[in-house]
């Protein structure tokens, strides 16, 4: 059960108030018109899956409603930080 | 390979039981092989088992990091069934389920596949418009089920709530009688012993850590048993399958997911078909042992701890209780999670990668044990020919670029 601190409600929250929208800072092509079937296929479809830090956008469903990002790690679930969708992450990857 | 039968069991109670053959070689690797298959769960070991069988490649691997079938093979709920709605969804699982009726003869070992029907719920008019277009494109495709109805359904399974009186009534089900399920570790054990004897090489604790290629071209795999030279590799690894696409330099169009499932106490019987309802969210079997099988939805994000949210176990209960209100009281014995490798379209990826003779078979997500046999058929055919088999050419990884997805989110969604 993960607990997730909501950066505009400024509170830890439950999980079940929020829901998943999938891969963060995805950029919407810029000219449509002039994509190739296969990027689009790669804008569309085609996610990061890593197994270790991973930039997820969340929505506060149940609360405020607003979308954010978060940064946790993929398999201890551990959640490293939660920012704002204009901002940049602090955590990047792991240091090996 | 000593051939399981009534007369060896006797002849072997003689003794005990205390000299039976181990079911299959510990072998340390040779330096090449002519295909190496990564991953030792059901898939790998049958598309190992019909390469040797079918194409007469004797020379290959399994590789596997953990022990054989301790991956999704063994975490699943053993739910066998092909009634999917599309042509090319539907022909595949078939297949398997056709495999799956000869297969304990063919292996020489019991799988313990029973066909006591399942059963597919539908609680609203349009479940049931959904469920009579399914069973209506089952029949176009030869593969058997039927509308059912809550009279039908109280037959069936007696101890199912059919009231009128909750709040998602039972309107009327699917029912694939010749669905069912099976002993999933038995399914590994089979495949393993089919296969070794045969020649091929199964390597447990052998984790794949690289992937060579040059030109385009794959060379080796690198090992803790150091590098392993093969003119084809087949990988079969599931949730991990991005973890070896990235290895390899590509990507797939895949997400990983936990999924979870749980056992009760063990019950004398009482329900001898498998219920599984998409629209309460969640479904039920009783195992051989007696335990109740239960699963549901996979978790809404990703993740590779191979467990999950407590409150989707909640819900799942709950639903689960809805269904079989004589179930409230029962205790549940054991809970876990597995990895699956979830796809756009809920259809698995089966066939060529951007590098030449490195084969994929995954994104079987929600529902890859029914398909085991299926599936190590049509890999392994490729995977020899080199060019998809008929039944697999669907599901390459093209149809993310050109757009012809095979969407059975109804099918394969909730009902695994």
């Amino acid at each position: 059960m993960l607990l997730i601190y909501c950066p505009y409600c400024k509170q830890y929250r439950d999980e079940e108030e929020f829901s998943y929208a999938g891969e963060a800072h995805i950029k919407r092509p810029q000219n449509p018109l002039a994509m190739s079937d296969e990027s689009w296929g790669n804008y569309l479809f085609f996610r990061k899956n890593p197994s270790d830090v991973h930039h997820e956008m969340w929505s506060h469903s149940s609360g405020c409603r607003q979308f954010f990002n978060v940064t946790r790690d993929m398999i201890t679930y551990e959640i490293k930080e939660t920012y704002c969708i204009s901002e940049s992450p602090k955590i990047e990857k792991y240091k090996k | 390979m000593e051939k399981y039968s009534a007369f060896k069991l006797l002849k072997h109670s003689f003794s005990h039981h205390e000299n039976w053959k181990r079911v299959w070689r510990s072998v340390s690797p040779k330096k090449s092989y002519d295909v190496v298959v990564i991953g030792g769960g059901g898939h790998g070991l049958a598309t190992a088992y019909y390469l040797a069988k079918n194409h007469g490649i004797k020379n290959i691997a399994v590789l596997e990091k953990g022990f054989l079938g301790g991956g999704n093979t063994a975490r699943n709920t053993t739910i066998i069934r092909s009634n999917y709605l599309w042509d090319e969804a539907a022909q595949l699982y078939e297949l398997s389920l056709k495999l799956w009726e000869g297969l304990s003869r063919d292996l020489n070992y019991n799988v313990m596949f029973s066909q006591r029907g399942v059963l597919n719920l539908g609680h609203s008019l349009q479940d049931m418009r959904d469920i009579e277009r399914r069973v209506n494109a089952n029949r176009l495709n030869g593969i058997d089920g039927h509308v059912v109805f809550p009279d039908d359904i109280k037959k069936i399974a007696p101890l199912i709530n059919i009231s009128k009186d909750v709040r998602y009534p039972i309107l009327g089900a699917s029912y694939q009688p010749r669905g069912g399920t099976a002993r999933h570790d038995a399914v590994a054990w089979g495949y393993a012993r089919a296969a070794d004897a045969l020649g091929v090489d199964i390597l447990q604790h052998t984790p794949v850590t690289g992937i060579n290629c040059s030109e385009g071209k794959i060379k080796s795999v690198q090992t803790n048993h150091g590098e392993i030279f093969a003119k084809k590799v087949a990988c079969v690894v599931a949730g991990n399958s991005g973890v070896l696409a990235s290895m390899a330099g590509f990507k797939l169009p895949i997400e990983s997911r936990p999924l979870q499932a749980l056992v009760s106490e063990p019950l004398k019987p009482c329900l001898d078909t498998v219920v599984m309802s998409n629209a309460v969210h969640g479904y039920v079997s009783q195992s051989n042992k007696g335990d109740l099988v239960i699963g549901a939805g996979v978790d809404s994000y990703n993740g590779y701890g191979q467990r999950g949210s407590f409150h989707i176990i909640e819900h799942t209960l709950q639903a689960i209780c809805e269904l079989f209100p004589s179930f409230s009281r029962v205790q549940m014995n054991r809970q876990w999670g597995g990895v699956v490798d979830t796809t756009p379209d809920a259809c698995p990826i089966i066939g060529l990668t951007p590098i030449k003779n490195l084969y994929m078979n995954c994104g079987w997500g929600t529902g890859g044990f029914k398909a085991t046999p299926g599936s190590g058929y049509v890999f392994a055919d490729t995977v020899a020919n080199g060019t998809p088999h008929k039944l697999a050419a669907p599901f390459s990884i093209e149809r993310f670029y050109t757009g012809a997805l095979i969407d059975e989110h109804g099918a394969a969604g909730v009902a695994h």
